[in-house]
């Protein structure tokens, strides 16, 4: 089965500090994998390659066995992989229902039109309205974003990715910063919106990971580890060793 | 969260018609407005002012398709209102020598146009960053296009600039455009055109997420978008309703010269886009009415005028940064709750001491610049109908008292207004 995501030997580096160090990864479409590693290990920046934010320095990326090594960000949205950021990444001035049909105009192929109304164009309010009582933001729906509380603004940035309805999600720490009965929320709504779909997400609650990742992959200083099913993470000595400190021999 | 949960079904269980009816009101409101005005003021001005008032509109809520819409700040739309000009009144020279068919209602088309044709060639490479990047080659490409006129004379008519005469174009219905009338309803007409395919604009998936990218350039492109390109469109549009008002400009003064596309133009427009307000659809209308009246009104009294033109501009800045239509938006709240008529008292009582010490300012600058420009063998200077000589002690005296006066006032006056205002704006049942 082609991988939904293949990472083939990604090296990068931001002037002469390496970062990600030959990394191999294959994600399985229709699972949800989880991303982990201590702080610093190059998450965000494995993130940041494979949704084309920045460019490797070597390697390829393929999405669904198409190679989109150097590709734009949006090129590569327009393929199907969408994602959320660490830090709250939203259209603060524009509303909550308009934040999220921002997620939803291209997906349904609105393009760069000039000569549609989006007032009158009905799959795009009936999309946009479905999201928002999947976020249980239908009723903020007029509130500008920027001023929603910090948990609806983390929920919104996941509605802004789902909306249009790619098929490999990146999520990166969803949960950060939220409280116990919030995250339960949280996971909840990742669960219901990442079915049937390819889920990668960053995540250091290691609750949340262990309870829906069907895979784990472990990243440390710039390489992965370790790539198992929960069990076998839980129970691995490197891993054990790279969370407790220990520092790793170099490459 | 239960008050929005009950809006929502009364919001959507409204008859369609109504709903149409209700989008289309302000249009046909503004419509009859423009066709009223010129039975309404009837003095020999009123029409050349509202014609350049008209023009204005156009030109500034294009200026606005750039700032308020897509955050980008550029110091040389002029280049393109210009630009469209001169090739509306080179075509409408063309269509005078009957080389080609071009009634004079058409013209702005024309002006639309070039003005397009110009932006898609600079904006392609203007619009490929935003922020002070774009600001910087928006302010090179004007200064390219100064020295240019130097350059293509027969093109840009050197320092005399291009004339034309609207009275030789071919007629279309009969219409020979020959009267202020005539023109005004022409330049109404185009107004209104470009007014509402301008907000239709702003209602597409592009003028949507021109608001997306202003807000958010790099999320924007994790949804599909190449921030851009939707720029690059928006820049487009904006250069093609700028050349409609430099066609308009082409009909109504018959001549276009390098200024008209030039820094100060650029900064004007700029100016009243700011003054009526840019987070608003109908703030740059606001601001070109504004801006407009006060440049032929106080042009007529003072030489000074750009000076008070620019102390508006500050004071909008400073103390209004949403603009003349911010500041009405701001009253929405009391508007509903139908207690706007308790601020009319305050309001006054502060309006009135604030002019008192404009007054008094007024005087002390006309009087600074009455002693300072070297011209003057007068001794004696009218002010506000009244006869005042600069060059005694008295009226520095009496001004500075006014302004003193005044400012001591707006400090006992000012404090209650603000607290009127936030008495009226106050939810229901917060008390």
């Amino acid at each position: 089965m082609t991988p939904a995501i293949a990472l083939v030997d990604v090296h990068k580096a931001f002037g002469a500090t390496p970062i990600i160090r030959g990394v191999n990864l294959e994600i399985e479409p229709g699972t949800r994998q989880a991303l982990i590693g201590p702080n610093g290990a190059g998450k965000s920046t494995l993130f940041n390659l494979m949704t084309g934010k920045y460019p490797v320095s070597s390697g390829r990326i393929r999405l669904k066995g198409e190679d989109v090594t150097g590709r734009r960000p949006y090129e590569i949205n327009r393929r199907g992989l969408s994602r959320s950021f660490q830090v709250t990444n939203i259209f603060p001035w524009l509303s909550v229902f308009e934040n999220v049909r921002c997620g939803v105009l291209w997906s349904l192929g609105y393009r760069y039109s000039f000569w549609h109304r989006v007032d009158n164009a009905r799959d795009v309010q009936a999309r946009t309205e479905a999201v928002l009582e999947q976020l249980n933001l239908a009723g903020r729906r007029h509130v500008p974003a920027g001023v929603l509380s910090y948990a609806e603004q983390r929920a919104l940035e996941i509605g802004i990715t789902i909306a249009g309805g790619a098929d490999v999600i990146l999520l990166d720490e969803p949960t950060s910063g939220m409280s116990r009965s919030e995250t339960e929320h949280v996971v909840q709504l990742i669960r219901e919106v990442t079915a049937g779909k390819t889920l990668l997400m960053v995540e250091h609650d290691m609750g949340v990971v262990f309870d829906l990742a069907d895979r784990i992959a472990v990243l440390v200083y710039g390489e992965v580890i370790a790539h198992d099913t929960p069990e076998r993470i839980r129970a691995s000595a490197a891993v054990q060793e790279a969370y407790l400190g220990v520092p790793q021999p170099a490459a | 969260m239960s008050a929005p949960a009950t809006a929502r079904p009364l919001a959507v269980g409204r008859v369609a018609g109504a709903g149409r009816l209700r989008a289309y009101a302000p249009w046909i409101a503004a419509a009859l407005v423009l066709a009223a005005l010129p039975h309404v003021i009837r003095t020999p001005v009123a029409v050349p002012v509202m014609n350049q008032m008209g023009i204005a509109i156009v030109f500034a809520l294009s200026y606005n398709m750039l700032l308020g819409q897509g955050g980008m700040l550029s110091f040389g739309h002029a280049v393109y209102f210009g630009l469209g000009g001169f090739i509306a009144a080179h075509a409408l020279n063309l269509a005078g020598r009957g080389g080609l068919y071009l009634p004079v209602p058409l013209v702005p088309l024309v002006g639309g146009l070039g003005g397009l044709l110009c932006a898609v060639v600079f904006g392609s490479f203007s619009t490929t960053r935003a922020g002070t990047v774009f600001a910087m080659i928006s302010l090179g490409v004007g200064e390219l296009m100064a020295a240019s006129s130097l350059i293509f004379d027969r093109f840009f008519g050197g320092e005399e600039g291009i004339t034309t005469n609207r009275a030789k174009a071919p007629l279309l219905f009969g219409l020979s455009f020959t009267r202020d009338r005539e023109v005004y309803y022409l330049i109404a007409f185009w107004v209104l055109v470009a007014a509402a395919a301008m907000y239709a604009f702003s209602r597409t998936p592009i003028g949507r997420m021109a608001n997306a990218v202003r807000d958010n350039p790099e999320r924007a492109e994790f949804v599909g978008y190449s921030q851009r390109w939707v720029r690059y469109v928006s820049f487009c549009a904006a250069g093609l309703f700028a050349g409609i008002g430099g066609g308009l400009f082409a009909i109504n003064y018959e001549i276009l010269t390098a200024e008209n596309m030039g820094l100060t133009a650029s900064g004007a427009v700029l100016l009243m886009t700011y003054i009526g307000g840019i987070g608003s659809f109908v703030g740059p209308v606001l601001g070109a009415v504004v801006f407009t009246f006060l440049q032929s009104m106080l042009s007529d009294y003072t030489g000074i005028w750009l000076l008070y033109l620019g102390v508006l501009f500050l004071a909008t800045v400073l103390f209004v940064p949403a603009g003349l239509a911010g500041l009405l938006m701001l009253h929405a709240p009391a508007w509903r709750a139908r207690r706007l008529a308790g601020l009319i008292g305050p309001y006054l009582v502060a309006a009135a001491v604030a002019l008192v010490a404009a007054a008094g300012i007024v005087g002390l600058l006309e009087m600074v610049h009455f002693v300072a420009s070297a011209e003057t063998t007068r001794a004696t200077k009218r002010l506000f109908g009244i006869s005042v000589a600069p060059r005694t002690l008295t009226p520095w005296l009496g001004f500075a008292a006014l302004a003193v006066a005044g400012a001591l006032g707006l400090r006992w006056a000012g404090p209650r207004a603000a607290a009127a205002f936030a008495e009226a704006s106050r939810p229901d049942g917060r008390r």
